[in-house]
């Protein structure tokens, strides 16, 4: 039987000095990571300095939206939801929720694209992840 | 320096009870405190260094020693690396008795998540306010277990370990516990019964998760003289290590633990191999974390766990690497929600040859204790202690 993802009250993230200019871009539907400009590496979670070189030579740049799950659990609770690390195309790998899907369908592997989801106040809204569509040839 | 024979555990107490309600934390503190010091033949007065971590309230050491009524304090710890807390607190007082900073080292738990209706594996939970990486993993429903989750979903990717052979770790543990008359869970449980356990959160089912209870414990470290004129027997700090492992920036790897680099440590001061020891007490809160502890402690080859802990492997009296004989944080205990002080006490029963005679490992001259504290799929600490009888 499929189990498919309902929608999950999502709770507010905790803003703070550093980190609102991530979630203010979320907001607007645009989703950032961290690039250390010192060795040109994106990472993630974005901070104030790079976890390369603890250099605040740091940016936030618009990533692509696109990864791979690299790993994943379906939790069975009342409202069920798939936590994943996604690998984004990018290269680091981070902590989100592949919805609007067959929870039961994903795999490690499967290729993901960026969704937003709101959560539960102020407009924020959540990067998240849905699978990709098999390209179906005709 | 090395810390190899410069202190001893003289004594060792744990808590007996597993719901706490007519408790406080302080007074569970109080209790182990002392039981671990009647243990030693110790008073309080000989004190003369106190280890705590977060499950201690409020500024930690400044209540609890104030709430025992301790004096004449010379070192204080609080270092906090979750669950394998007390591991590095057993470390860090060898430290401070080999360079002369105390002679006598108290290290306590105590915690009571039970009664206080915690959630703890299935509910996301914040660490504390203006921690920077939880507004990145809160909102997407993080908890302990779904963590562990992904690095068990990542290790049977890689290496195609199975749900069968992380049950064989829970039914070892039930196969101690049975004997153990203040496990929570005593039953003995098959394969079977861990897979048709409800699933939480994939492919961790429920009994692939520990206990959640109230309690606590409590060790004495001391220096060797004083050690010597106890007539308790001799349980010798012979190595230990400790390392920290985390998201890299993304970079992050779900099929290791810190243990890799801890473990490596602690052999190297003990100068012993894995193969030496006769007992190991695991960190178990979850049958994944010790699949993945016991690869990169070096017990097997990476990606071997699977195999390793299969069929009764970790039983005493019948596998190669009796572990857990008290029923571990699977079937008996998890006091505070964390496991690292009583995987110290039963390395040191097992050391007196003080198990329960059903599974005391013959012979036992040679034990670590491994904890592994924080989350091991985002950040965590492992504190490894290879200990020696005398």
């Amino acid at each position: 039987m499929a189990t498919f993802s309902s929608d999950r009250q999502i709770p507010a993230p905790q803003v703070d000095p550093t980190n609102k200019a991530y979630f203010d871009a979320a907001r607007d539907g645009r989703f950032l990571i961290g690039r250390c400009k010192d060795t040109g590496r994106h990472f993630f979670y974005p901070r104030g300095v790079s976890p390369f070189t603890l250099s605040a030579n740091v940016e936030l740049v618009e990533a692509k939206g696109t990864g791979t799950v690299y790993s994943f659990s379906v939790m069975r609770t009342k409202q069920p939801y798939c936590i994943a690390y996604v690998e984004l195309d990018e290269g680091p790998r981070m902590i989100s929720n592949i919805v609007d899907c067959d929870l039961d369908a994903v795999r490690i592997g499967d290729r993901v694209q960026l969704v937003f989801k709101p959560a539960e106040s102020d407009g924020f809204q959540l990067p998240m992840f849905t699978p990709i569509p098999a390209r179906t040839t005709t | 320096m090395s810390i190899n024979g410069k202190a001893y555990i003289v004594g060792a107490f744990e808590h007996p009870t597993r719901k706490a309600v007519d408790k406080s934390i302080a007074q569970l503190h109080a209790e182990v405190a002392f039981g671990a010091l009647q243990d030693a033949g110790l008073g309080k007065d000989d004190v003369d260094g106190y280890f705590c971590a977060g499950d201690a309230p409020g500024l930690g050491p400044l209540n609890v020693i104030d709430y025992l009524g301790l004096e004449g304090l010379r070192h204080v710890d609080s270092t906090d690396t979750g669950g394998s807390s007390y591991l590095v607190h057993v470390a860090h007082a060898a430290e401070a008795i080999a360079a002369g900073k105390c002679n006598v080292a108290l290290v306590t738990l105590g915690g009571r998540p039970l009664s206080e209706g915690s959630a703890f594996g299935t509910a996301p939970r914040s660490y504390g306010a203006g921690v920077p990486d939880d507004p990145f993993e809160i909102p997407y429903g993080r908890t302990s277990t779904n963590v562990y989750a992904m690095c068990a979903m990542r290790h049977m990717h890689e290496y195609g370990t199975t749900s069968e052979q992380l049950a064989w770790i829970k039914v070892a543990a039930s196969h101690h516990a049975q004997h153990n008359p203040h496990a929570m869970l005593p039953k003995v449980v098959t394969v079977e019964d861990v897979l048709n356990s409800p699933m939480i959160a994939d492919p961790l089912h429920r009994l692939d998760c520990c206990v959640i209870s109230d309690g606590g414990g409590a060790v004495i470290v001391v220096k060797p003289e004083i050690a010597r004129s106890l007539g308790r027997p001799l349980v010798k700090v012979k190595g230990a290590g400790e390392a920290v492992k985390h998201q890299a920036g993304g970079y992050i790897d779900l099929t290791y633990s810190a243990s890799r680099w801890s473990g490596a440590c602690a052999f190297e001061e003990a100068a012993v191999k894995p193969s030496d020891i006769k007992y190991a007490s695991i960190y178990d809160s979850f049958t994944i974390t010790v699949l993945v502890q016991l690869e990169d402690l070096g017990f097997c080859e990476k990606g071997q766990g699977g195999r390793f802990v299969a069929d009764g492997n970790l039983i005493s009296g019948v596998g190669r690497l009796p572990f857990n004989t008290d029923g571990g944080g699977l079937c008996n205990n998890h006091p505070a929600s964390r496991g690292g002080m009583t995987k110290i006490i039963e390395a040191v029963r097992q050391l007196r040859g003080e198990a329960h005679p059903a599974v005391q490992v013959k012979n036992c001259d040679l034990a670590l204790a491994h904890g592994t504290g924080g989350l091991m799929g985002t950040r965590h600490g492992s504190a490894t202690l290879v200990l020696e009888r005398e």
